[in-house]
């Protein structure tokens, strides 16, 4: 009896052990980014790409996304306005909703899943075939090349990204609006800008740079660490999409504490 | 006296319980090709690992070119490994780009100031030593296994190390390919003024290519000396069924 609750200690202390040292590797990857990223050289031309695959090859998925969304929505929230027959606010509601935390929450999840899983995938190949080390040898750092463009350009696109959703949602929660009340496009938007606040957009802005960053980086390290081979890859992409997609909710709700703070000033 | 542009004395490097060199010597000489073999796991790899700074010994020192690998700072590292090309097993070509790109992009990385054209004669110019100036637009996925290590080797030329390192080059391929890799290494050793360590566990390969082999048993040299020495009176079991294994007994 005894021998087995030892056994069992062991296990528990085994994997408080991997928890805490996945902690520290993972903190030292990102102290590492923020090393390497302020120094020469800067490769401009690798950022640019991740910039293109990130964000253009993301397009057709986000909006059709995003247009769903403000279709759904919209549908969604005016029968509860209906009964006390306010339908007049959705544009408000809608465009309140959208701002603040659907489209930087939409965005950031079909990211995570498409770009995340993809870096992972990428990166951890390139790990387990030796292409990272063929870069170590031939006087290139590969970290710079690999990780530092990824998360520089996933930082960069996620809010150019979010503002495109948050406008393709908005679209279809006006085509929608527009068939049911028959409101007209300038009525609409009119009513949209003035619901929002500068508080709005910049929080939404900020958390988007925040959401980009942790899937880069999350991406990144998954692949950068990963071994065993073509499973490991497969682990490594996996746990990319897991773990960003854990942090982005994390941080959600870390930005709403924030900016209700702010609010209240 | 003939330089010794690597030398490895009482190299230890251990993988948690795994001991894979228990003490290591080696000298490679200015000019010579070396081969380096031993069973599936025996350290080879390693070896040449620590050699370029991908790994670091637990014990021991690594000259390489008169200089204490483990001792580098990363920008006198990455000085070093410009003079030393790595070609790798599997060949580690760049899957997301062309043989072009794959062959630029040490170039334009170390080498400042070079025009397109001086970028374009060398990238052609060493894939045709390699014999594969057709394949230079083609992705690494359209290319064969011979045709991939070729690559490789052309990759790691276009900087002109002074020192090779093949980490099994023929392994995976059938024996006519194995017979173009072979000449392949003597041709770029007379062309290219290359040292060479070459790590295998094909007997072929290192009977073509060895100026000198080594054979590493249980983490330390087993036997060294031209390959006729190490092989045709060899009274060490493992070393004589490794031969018998190669070449079928007959």
């Amino acid at each position: 009896m005894s021998g087995e609750s030892t056994k069992k200690e062991k296990v528990i202390s085994k994997r408080i052990d991997r928890f805490f040292m996945g902690l520290e590797s993972a903190y030292l990857f990102v102290k590492r980014f923020f090393k390497e990223v302020w120094f020469p050289p800067y490769e401009f031309k690798e950022v640019i790409r991740q910039c293109y695959q990130i964000g253009y090859n993301s397009l057709p998925l986000i909006s059709l996304t995003g247009f769903i969304v403000g279709v759904v929505f919209t549908n969604q929230s005016r029968p509860s306005l209906a009964e006390f027959g306010a339908t007049s606010w959705l544009p408000a509601l809608i465009s309140i909703a959208v701002i603040r935390a659907m489209g930087p929450l939409v965005t950031a999840l079909i990211a995570a899943g498409k770009v995340g899983s993809s870096i992972g995938a990428e990166i951890g190949s390139m790990k387990v075939t030796e292409q990272i080390d063929a870069m170590e040898v031939s006087a290139t750092n590969p970290f710079k090349f690999l990780v530092v463009s990824r998360v520089l350009a996933s930082t960069f696109m996620i809010p150019v990204l979010v503002l495109y959703t948050d406008f393709v949602a908005l679209l279809g929660a006006f085509v929608n609006v527009h068939a049911n009340e028959m409101t007209s496009l300038s009525t609409f938007f009119v009513q949209v800008f003035d619901a929002l606040s500068f508080l709005d957009i910049t929080s939404s802005l900020v958390k988007s740079v925040i959401f980009g960053f942790t899937i880069g980086i999350v991406g990144c390290y998954k692949g950068y660490n990963s071994t065993k081979g073509t499973e490991g890859v497969g682990k490594a992409a996996n746990s990319a999409v897991v773990m960003a997609m854990f942090l982005i909710f994390i941080e959600e709700l870390l930005s709403l504490q924030v900016t209700n703070f702010f609010r209240q000033l | 006296m003939i330089e010794s542009v690597v030398q490895a004395r009482n190299l230890v490097k251990s993988f948690d319980d795994l001991h894979v060199l228990r003490g290591v010597d080696l000298d490679l000489f200015r000019g010579e090709n070396l081969v380096v073999l031993g069973k599936s796991g025996s350290g080879k790899s390693v070896l040449i690992k620590i050699m370029v700074g991908l790994l670091t010994q637990d014990e021991g020192s690594v000259k390489v070119l008169g200089q204490e690998v483990k001792d580098l700072n990363s920008r006198q590292l990455n000085e070093l490994r410009l003079k030393i090309g790595f070609s790798f097993q599997a060949s580690a070509l760049y899957d997301s780009m062309t043989v072009r790109e794959n062959l630029e992009f040490p170039l334009v990385r170390n080498v400042k100031n070079l025009s397109k054209q001086e970028k374009d004669k060398m990238v052609e110019e060493v894939l045709d030593s390699v014999g594969l100036l057709q394949t230079i637009n083609q992705m690494p996925s359209e290319l064969s296994g011979g045709q991939r290590k070729r690559i490789g080797i052309a990759r790691t030329l276009i900087l002109q190390p002074e020192i090779m390192l093949y980490d099994e080059p023929t392994a995976g391929l059938d024996p006519i390919t194995c017979m173009d890799i072979n000449n392949l290494i003597n041709q770029v050793n007379e062309k290219y003024k290359t040292t060479s360590i070459i790590i295998t566990h094909d007997l072929t390969c290192a009977k073509v290519t060895g100026d000198r082999v080594a054979v590493l048993l249980d983490g330390t040299f087993g036997a060294s000396g031209k390959f006729e020495e190490v092989f045709e009176n060899a009274e060490d079991g493992r070393i004589k069924s490794f031969y018998d294994y190669n070449f079928i007994k007959q």
